[in-house]
């Protein structure tokens, strides 16, 4: 039996999502790394979509089109109150004023352009920031993208005929207070349980780090989780707690390590 | 195999792009369009009209949130939507978190589903195909695909061995593959 042959059956359990536990992460991993598997399973996936199309039945309610379209709209609002500044309106003092109303709209205009000169002089200035600014967030993205992002693809390199083993990064800037945490090969848990990521400081207790739980392919990212300031790290360790997490943390530790 | 062209590739590239573009327009045709597969799919794995519309609203509001999720370039909206469907119904129907993002859904499918009318000759040709198995094997894969049961409890359902459901299961569905292959 060929080692594609041996997920052959496990693939279809993965690929109509009803794989669970060890089966599933151990499938997870294989795909991420064959990609013959991974084709298989895009093809089992398109099987699985003949199924669903068998499926026959009613159109929607008709209120479901409005509830969605609704829905839409009240996200776009939000999204434009987010990003749109709120302008004012203009008066016009002109009707109803006569000519003393008209001085004081003449001084009033001379003020408003005054002002304008000087809120453009200070927006060039802010645009020229915001434009170097954006340059470095964009150079930031570039470096983090192939750590971060979702679809980055992860392989893990261990001496040959080593099955992979979980692992974390942490990489901890105490004057920061920034942390970023990379796992991966991390076991599947039980639905109500999850992994939690403390930093164990040079004295105290343990702080909780954050709460994850891997994907399907055992991968997870903790990205700035609250941390009290200033704090010196020795150590960084794991365990599994409820998914809500917890104050302290729960024996056994599954993973630890100190700085390097 | 070869895929063949998909006529419907040019409206679903157009309405992701509007949808990327945050275009209101792009979500209601999305909605004519593909509403009955998608609604069609969640009443058939959850039996109730009420849950069925609200994971309508789900798979398309995350769609509207997401839009790059959905690759063109590798299949039709309706069968990637069907995909979707299926598998957050049966995540309501079983009461847990979803565990596969929508992103990490990707497929392949040979059948040209361009229109309503291909994928209702398709649908009865997969009910036909699915009458011709034998009782043993579709029962397994529709347990498995309509209820979400994994291979041991459809095992213990059945009485079955672990190892017949899988091979079920798998030959079940390379079955429905072979009857659009050329």
């Amino acid at each position: 039996m060929s080692e594609h042959e041996q997920y052959a059956d496990d693939l279809a359990l993965y690929a109509l999502d009803v794989l669970t536990g060890e089966e599933r992460v151990k499938i997870a991993q294989h795909v991420a790394t064959c990609a013959s598997c991974r084709a298989e399973l895009e093809r089992l996936r398109g099987d699985t979509a003949l199924l669903a199309l068998s499926a026959a039945g009613p159109r929607p309610p008709q209120r479901s089109r409005q509830r969605l379209l609704d829905a839409v709209a009240h996200e776009a609002r939000t999204r434009t109150a987010r990003n749109v500044m709120v302008k004012t309106g203009g008066r016009s003092w002109w009707g109803w004023a006569g000519w003393a109303a008209a001085v004081v709209a003449i001084m009033f205009a001379v003020s408003l352009w005054r002002e304008n000169f000087s809120l453009h002089q200070m927006l060039t200035s802010a645009d020229a920031q915001a434009a170097e600014n954006a340059r470095q967030l964009e150079a930031l993205r570039k470096i983090a993208a192939p750590i971060l992002e979702p679809e980055a693809q992860r392989v893990t390199l261990v001496a040959a005929k080593t099955p992979p083993q979980p692992q974390g990064k942490a990489f901890y800037l105490r004057n920061r207070n920034s942390l970023v945490f990379l796992a991966n090969n991390m076991p599947a848990l039980p639905a109500q349980k999850a992994y939690e990521l403390w930093l164990i400081p040079t004295s105290g207790n343990p702080i909780p780090a954050g709460v994850f739980k891997p994907d399907a392919h055992g991968s997870a990212t903790v990205v700035n989780p609250p941390l009290p300031a200033g704090v010196e790290a020795k150590a960084f360790a794991i365990t599994v707690e409820n998914q809500a997490g917890a104050a302290t943390p729960t024996m056994p530790i599954v993973m630890m390590g100190a700085g390097e | 195999m070869s895929i063949p062209q998909r006529q419907d590739v040019p409206a679903d590239l157009a309405i992701v792009t509007g949808l990327k573009s945050g275009d209101q327009g792009a979500m209601a045709q999305l909605y004519d369009r593909y509403s009955s597969v998608v609604y069609a799919v969640a009443l058939r794995v959850l039996g109730d009209t009420g849950a069925a519309e609200d994971v309508l609203q789900e798979v398309f509001l995350q769609l509207w949130r997401n839009p790059g999720a959905f690759d063109a370039a590798r299949g039709s909206l309706a069968t990637w939507l069907a995909v979707i469907t299926r598998n957050r119904a049966i995540d309501a129907l079983r009461k847990r978190r979803p565990e596969t993002d929508i992103e990490d859904i990707v497929l392949s499918v040979a059948p040209d589903l361009a229109g309503d009318a291909e994928r209702a000759r398709a649908a009865e040709k997969i009910r036909g195909v699915l009458g011709a198995m034998a009782a043993g094997q579709r029962q397994a894969l529709e347990m498995a695909y309509w209820e979400g049961m994994s291979h041991s409890e459809i095992a213990d359902k059945t009485g079955e061995p672990l190892g017949t459901i899988k091979t079920r299961i798998r030959t079940g569905l390379i079955t429905l593959r072979k009857t659009f292959q050329g």
